[in-house]
């Protein structure tokens, strides 16, 4: 991310370190994650810590440090879509993409990460991918998923 | 002043000082991991726990981080405190089982087998040495990181820190000694956080004694009188 990039979002906000979480879902809109460059400019210009900063992005869920899938997968881990199968379902990407949640598949393609509840247990199991809910998810159904968003990439 | 109640005796103390401090300063004991009397209290060992007499009923508060105001009555010693710290004992001790500091303090506490699992890498998320480095050095090198059980103390990325002076502070103040510092040729490392450091030698014996990083930020804040010779000479020679 281009440091004039930077600039722009810390003058919207004034250069208000009230205001770094905005600051920071700014930039990863634009990036996908927080690169470490990005921060150590945040810090620079706002006169914190680059250690506050760091310790406010591994805070959040929310924020990555490291980039992202071009295609993002949430598998619902709640207690509802629990018992109705989400391990099993957690399992078939985990094996189809070679990865465990939280990493990003070798090509860069998907990212596979688990939640606690989404709300909408009547769906379960639900999986998420790029913020379109699949409910009632199955292993089998995962595999033409994947297929499809494969395609897009 | 202001007059508090502790065990039942009258103490006079400054409003507003923290409790634990006052009773420190009259020779009560109080357990504490977390706190120093030179930086911002925390509250996060949780084994200053005393118990604080209420209008109904009485309460577990931490002396860390309660400031004394007139009139107020604490019980450091009951057993519900004893119960109490002896649990919080049972969690910081598998996290610092190799700790000869902890390991005594759990056995005064009547603290010896583990009851929980001993997956600990010898730091207790005290943040004495995060709070040290950014209220007394002014470094702010190393943060917490992440949250709840995964939660830890590193530097930003966890790789070495720039911001890091190498002056040692983490070092000594770690209750549990899990900071380990090192030092070969003219170099010093401190482990934890991955930090090498070069070293300024001494003009009079040649032997390094202050990281090179130290020297130049004690130069830029020191105003009158100048560093001087304590820049140049190892506490041997001055």
């Amino acid at each position: 991310m281009e440091t004039r990039e930077i600039d722009k979002i810390i003058a919207r906000y004034n250069a208000d370190p009230q205001e770094i979480m905005a600051m920071f879902m700014e930039i990863q809109d634009k990036e996908g994650y927080l690169p470490k460059s990005a921060l150590s400019y945040l810090a620079d210009k706002l006169h914190l810590r680059l250690a506050q900063l760091y310790r406010l992005a591994t805070f959040y869920e929310a924020f990555n440090l490291k980039p992202q899938g071009d295609h993002q997968i949430h598998v619902c881990m709640g207690t509802a879509c629990h018992v109705r199968g989400a391990p099993q379902v957690l399992d078939k990407l985990q094996q189809t993409l070679g990865i465990t949640a939280g990493e990003v598949s070798s090509d860069g393609s998907f990212g596979l990460k688990t939640v606690n509840c989404l709300g909408a247990c009547a769906l379960g199991p639900v999986v998420v991918i790029d913020g379109e809910y699949c409910g009632h998810s199955s292993p089998l159904k995962m595999e033409k998923i994947l297929k499809k968003y494969k395609k897009h990439t | 002043m202001v007059t508090v109640i502790i065990n039942g005796k009258k103490y006079q103390a400054e409003e507003g000082r923290k409790l634990l401090q006052v009773a420190l300063d009259n020779g009560i004991e109080i357990p504490h991991l977390c706190y120093h009397e030179n930086l911002s209290s925390y509250g996060g060992c949780r084994l200053c726990l005393v118990e604080l007499a209420g209008r109904k009923k009485s309460s577990l508060v931490t002396s860390c981080t309660l400031p004394v105001s007139e009139g107020l009555e604490v019980k450091t010693d009951t057993p519900q405190v004893k119960k109490a710290r002896r649990l919080v004992m049972e969690m910081i001790l598998p996290q610092a089982p190799d700790s000869l500091r902890i390991r005594v303090l759990a056995r005064e506490l009547g603290v010896s087998a583990v009851s929980f699992p001993s997956e600990g890498d010898g730091c207790i998320r005290c943040g004495l040495c995060v709070r040290a480095c950014e209220e007394l050095v002014g470094a702010g090198a190393i943060s917490f990181a992440s949250r709840g059980s995964a939660r830890t103390v590193e530097p930003p990325f966890a790789e070495e820190p720039e911001s890091c002076i190498g002056c040692g502070t983490c070092v000594v103040i770690c209750p549990t000694d899990c900071i380990k510092m090192e030092e070969r040729d003219d170099e010093r490392k401190i482990i934890r956080w991955k930090r090498t450091l070069k070293m300024k030698s001494c003009v009079r014996c040649g032997r390094p004694f202050l990281p090179l990083a130290m020297v130049d930020v004690i130069t830029r804040r020191s105003t009158s009188p100048p560093p001087g010779e304590r820049l140049e000479l190892c506490p041997d020679c001055r």
